[in-house]
């Protein structure tokens, strides 16, 4: 157990506090040192080259919710780290949640995000409002502005279904973040990461408002392709390998991942309309 | 003015206390049935729960003071999600939450100048209902492991000798809550006969068996009324009534096995607040949820 029980028995007082409803202001009371933005960073500005990095990931809203993807490579350098890293989630029951830049600390900062909705749903019985929810995840990307500034730097792309949205086509939303933990509302659609200026061009050509979901796993797996051709951090559709590009959904249902198959469907059906003008 | 009072008395009394404190309310049944684990409490309050989710695959019920066992609850939360945390989800059992409570009931009892009122059951579903694990847990800090069944708060003598007669395992959902709704209903009604208790003086949830991730849902509204109802008992209207909570597919290697959780159904929460505003209104500082006493001062039960 990280914390144990007092010397009487009991467990400590920061356990029976009242007044927080957020596992991070727990966390930072009895095991500040778990927290990812309390950590001492080693000097030196290096840290970029020697950590996995993760790259693009698209968000588009759509008719009945809103749909993130995103691409399956970590780099580390000139080197390929992984292959079939994910890094597109489900947040809670509602939201997703994407991120892009140092792996290591991406996926960290990703499971803290979740246990912080779970843990405040458990102890207040009810959600967060979505805002909510992207203001928690600023102010965990701002406590890593320290180590973005070394070259460790994440940012997260927030996208839920918001279950007090007047109408479902407008329940869909996207959230993006800056290291400094800036959080901005974006419309219709947006990208993140190394990749994010290729795939935001090709979605700025084909979405339309209102478009449907099946057509925006499309649009989704066909931006990264996009971002893939010409940006050599983020990774295409791999047929070889079967590996393909993680695709989830949040719509009143709840959140839903793609399955390999169904978006290797799609993929296959981009490649095919490729072969016959792929691009100079 | 009394200089001097024996241990054995001290404790006497605070036992006295806090077993008369817990036996002012009413009963909280805790049973295995066939899908999981069901909670039965008496609560006219949709807001303020006895019944509520500590983890995965655990639950918690409680009787005796409300803002005490609300205090009690949140210590299980925290050290629930600290542990799954910082190891792994399937490292957190009901074992170490009940652990946890007892000492910290313990130190309470014998240290404190009044002992905690309250009386709580750590449960934690199992793949089959012999692998169930309900802990009962008394203001003193004694912990007992109950496989199969646990009643607490009020007369629960009472009520757990008209459950335990006709407890089965391989019980359906159906089956399991009305036993236990039968059970409730014994105690409190005018000239020994049972009371008729309706769906909204019940607060009933479960810890499903066959749900993977976070286990814990509420049964509430008009699917609760159709089973309490029902005389024919079909366990499908049951499950078709299981707040059906969406829940993204696990995907164990990363850290989205993290957010395979429920969502709280906030349609029929805000339904449910509007039927009984009086209760949602709240007590915070009230002894019990329920928001009447009519028993009045019963005497100790145990």
């Amino acid at each position: 157990m990280p914390t144990g029980l007092d010397h009487s028995g009991r467990l400590p007082a920061a356990f029976h506090a009242a007044g927080t409803s957020s596992f991070s202001e727990f966390l930072a009371n009895v095991a500040p040192e778990m927290l990812p933005g309390r950590r001492p960073l080693p000097p030196g500005m290096a840290a970029a080259d020697v950590s996995a990095h993760a790259t693009t990931i698209v968000a588009i809203i759509c008719s009945d919710g809103v749909l993130m993807g995103g691409d399956r490579r970590a780099t580390m350098g000139n080197l390929i780290a992984q292959r079939d890293i994910e890094k597109v989630f489900a947040a809670d029951a509602y939201s997703l949640v994407g991120m892009a830049g140092t792996a290591g600390f991406g996926l960290e900062m990703m499971r803290l995000f979740q246990v912080e909705l779970e843990h405040y749903e458990k102890i207040e019985s009810t959600m967060l409002s979505l805002e909510g929810k992207a203001n928690r995840l600023a102010s965990m990307v701002r406590n890593n502005l320290g180590a973005a500034m070394q070259g460790l730097a994440v940012v997260p792309l927030f996208a839920g279904f918001d279950l007090h949205a007047k109408s479902v086509d407008r329940a869909g939303r996207i959230f993006s973040f800056d290291v400094a933990g800036g959080v901005y509302e974006e419309r219709g659609y947006d990208s993140i990461g190394s990749g994010s200026l290729f795939a935001k061009s090709s979605l700025k050509k084909r979405y339309k408002p209102g478009v449907t979901t099946a057509d925006a796993v499309k649009l989704a797996v066909e931006a990264l392709y996009d971002a893939a051709d010409d940006d050599t951090a983020t990774g295409g559709p791999d047929i070889l390998r079967g590996i393909f590009p993680v695709i989830m959904a949040a719509t009143v249902e709840g959140t839903r991942r793609y399955t390999d198959e169904e978006t290797r469907a799609v993929a296959e059906e981009i490649i095919a309309e490729r072969r016959d003008n792929p691009g100079i | 003015m009394q200089f001097y009072a024996s241990p054995e008395q001290i404790m006497r009394d605070r036992s006295e206390y806090a077993r008369k404190g817990i036996a002012r309310g009413r009963s909280v049944v805790v049973l295995s049935y066939e899908g999981g684990v069901l909670f039965v409490a008496e609560n006219l309050s949709t807001a303020l729960h006895k019944v509520s989710e500590i983890y995965d695959r655990i639950g918690f019920a409680a009787v005796g003071r409300y803002p005490e066992f609300e205090n009690l609850r949140s210590a299980g939360v925290r050290l629930a999600d600290l542990h799954g945390y910082s190891y792994g989800r399937r490292d957190v059992t009901g074992r170490q939450v009940a652990n946890a409570y007892a000492r910290t009931l313990g130190a309470i009892f014998t240290q404190e100048s009044k002992p905690y009122e309250v009386e709580i059951c750590v449960a934690e579903v199992g793949a089959t209902a012999a692998d169930d694990e309900l802990y009962r847990i008394t203001y003193d800090g004694s912990v007992q492991d109950e496989p199969g069944l646990v009643t607490m708060g009020g007369q629960s003598d009472v009520v757990s000798g008209v459950v335990k007669t006709r407890l089965q395992p391989g019980q359906t959902l159906a089956e399991a809550l009305k036993l236990a709704v039968e059970g409730l209903a014994i105690v409190g009604g005018e000239n020994g006969q049972p009371r008729k208790l309706a769906a909204n003086q019940l607060e009933v949830a479960v810890l499903d068996r066959n749900r993977p991730g976070r286990s814990f849902r509420r049964l509430t509204g008009l699917a609760l009324t159709a089973i309490l109802e029902d005389t024919s008992g079909t366990a499908t209207v049951a499950e078709d009534g299981l707040e059906d909570k969406p829940q993204p597919p696990a995907s164990p290697n990363t850290p989205a096995d993290n957010a395979s959780g429920p969502a709280p159904s906030t349609e029929k929460a805000v339904e449910a607040a509007g039927d009984a505003p009086a209760e949602s209104g709240g007590k915070p500082s009230g002894d019990e949820p329920e928001g009447d006493e009519p028993e009045g001062d019963k005497p100790d039960s145990k």
